[in-house]
């Protein structure tokens, strides 16, 4: 293992317990502890436990934070209440996708408003260094990077909310969706929001790195009749990829905009600019060229990212931006961009498999959806 | 008669080779457990054909699992003779007993030296217990 590598603060744990470690935008992350469908299964069927620790944790204070991020994301932050989360992107100025992001506004104990950007691990850096110049022109707005002083941890599933009910506040559990509250966990400060990555109902917990042991552990207590189990980013991927979520470096990345890739309700163009909005008001008026498909493959076969995808003459009409096998389905699936007109469910496509070419039907995204409890 | 993983020779790819008819020069090639190990949730396996050459330290096959495909190596070179056609349908097999269930092809060497470059038992555990 490259001793460059960046760890978090449940890395031990992870080794301690049997996990398959390999680095992970530049964290030595584990992949899977049993198995990848076991994991993946678990959390369809009661819940699973995720170090996300790697991922980027921005938190913004001050009076016009708001306001720089307005600037900043596609989404409209200004009018945004306490306790809200949302989903957006953050774009350059020809509309290219810098990284998606979800964006909520906190209330800390003291009773002040300060927000909390969560980034791609994979894209940290790169946003930290875009915000610069921005931050610049907002001086009153205090910026902190604190992912290296927290962890993160998600407990996704049916039974997620159950098992995190004798360690969070009533206040806590009784979030609605893609909503988040600054509370505590015996004592300790956790922020705590109802979201994922998973295509399960879940809650997203940050709490401060020294206590991020405590949780994990205090969670598969919890859970220990209820199904519990640790999953790794394998898990991880395959849960996100059933429920038709984009995957920076995939489905996403600075030569795609966000109409291409289906994220259209995470742009908010009206009365307001921000970086990107120009370009993208074009392209919201403009018929798309390519469009982010889910596919369904025959066989066992999986299609891999950069695998072309063909009509029945034998043309390439796209590529496949992720594939895996789908544990839920039993079946090979797959997310691609295709020609506009390839994307029609009556027309055959193939997909190429190193070679071979198997068939594959558009189906719409997601693959899978949770049924909602009442 | 059940084969153990001591008597056999192996790729460091983890292929593993067992010379099943000495007279008629075949040897019976299948992955080990190691790779199994290794792979867990396996989906898929494409397999030879009876009649195709294969050569020793080139893909004659690929197995795929959730998360991601890996080719197979041939231990030798030669014609393969016969598949294990079934396997593909139970692939769980190959996590009970991938040295006898769990066998991929026979080949018939064209080079029996080939075996000789291969690893012992005790150099293949090395190799998997210090990766």
């Amino acid at each position: 293992m490259s001793s460059q590598l960046s760890v978090t603060p449940l890395h031990t744990w992870h080794k301690e317990h049997g996990a398959r470690m390999a680095e992970f935008a530049g964290y030595d992350m584990p992949i899977q502890y049993t198995s990848i469908v076991a994991e993946h299964q678990a959390t369809r069927q009661a819940a699973g436990v995720f170090d996300i620790s790697h991922m980027g944790r921005l938190r913004f204070d001050g009076g016009r934070a708001d306001q720089l991020l307005d600037h900043l994301l596609t989404r409209r932050v200004v009018d945004m209440q306490t306790g809200q989360v949302r989903y957006s992107l953050v774009c350059n100025e020809e509309a290219g996708i810098l990284d998606d992001v979800l964006v909520s506004c906190l209330e800390s104990p003291s009773g002040k408003n300060y927000f909390l950007l969560v980034v791609n691990a994979s894209n940290r850096a790169k946003i930290v260094r875009w915000l610069q110049p921005h931050l610049a022109d907002y001086p009153d707005v205090e910026f902190h990077d604190v992912t290296d002083s927290t962890a993160m941890i998600a407990v996704q599933g049916p039974k997620a909310l159950e098992i995190c009910k004798p360690l969070l506040p009533t206040s806590a559990l009784s979030l609605g969706y893609y909503r988040a509250k600054v509370t505590e966990q015996m004592s300790k400060p956790c922020i705590v929001s109802r979201t994922g990555y998973t295509g399960e109902d879940g809650l997203e917990l940050i709490v401060k790195a020294e206590d991020a042991n405590r949780v994990w552990e205090n969670i598969m207590l919890a859970g220990r009749n209820l199904g519990v189990q640790a999953v790794g980013l394998a898990a991880r991927d395959t849960l996100r990829l059933e429920a038709g979520m984009p995957l920076y470096g995939h489905e996403l990345d600075e030569s795609i905009d966000l109409y291409q890739a289906g994220l259209g309700f995470a742009c908010n163009l009206k009365d307001r600019t921000f970086i990107g909005s120009e370009v993208l008001a074009l392209k919201s008026k403009a018929e798309l060229k390519t469009k982010r498909i889910g596919l369904v493959l025959e066989g066992r076969r999986a299609a891999r990212q950069g695998a072309d995808v063909l009509d029945s003459d034998g043309r390439v009409v796209g590529q496949v931006t992720s594939g895996s096998f789908s544990p839920t389905m039993d079946k090979p699936i797959a997310m691609a961009f295709v020609d506009a007109a390839a994307a029609n469910p009556e027309i055959a496509l193939d997909v190429d498999i190193r070679g071979t070419k198997v068939s594959a039907s558009i189906v719409s995204l997601p693959f899978y959806k949770r049924t909602e409890s009442i | 008669m059940s084969i153990s993983p001591e008597q056999l020779r192996y790729l460091e790819s983890h292929e593993w080779a067992y010379v099943s008819d000495q007279a008629a020069g075949v040897v019976t090639i299948g992955i080990s457990a190691f790779a199994v190990e290794q792979l867990t949730d396996l989906v898929f396996m494409a397999l030879p054909k009876v009649g195709q050459e294969v050569s020793a330290g080139a893909e004659f096959g690929e197995v795929e699992s959730v998360k991601a495909v890996s080719p197979m190596y041939s231990p030798v070179s030669g014609t393969v003779v016969e598949v294990n056609s079934g396997l593909v349908d139970r692939l769980e097999s190959l996590n009970v007993d991938p040295y006898n269930d769990g066998w991929i092809m026979k080949v018939k060497m064209s080079d029996s030296s080939d075996l000789a470059g291969l690893l012992d038992w005790v150099s293949y555990k090395h190799q998997c217990d210090h990766a």
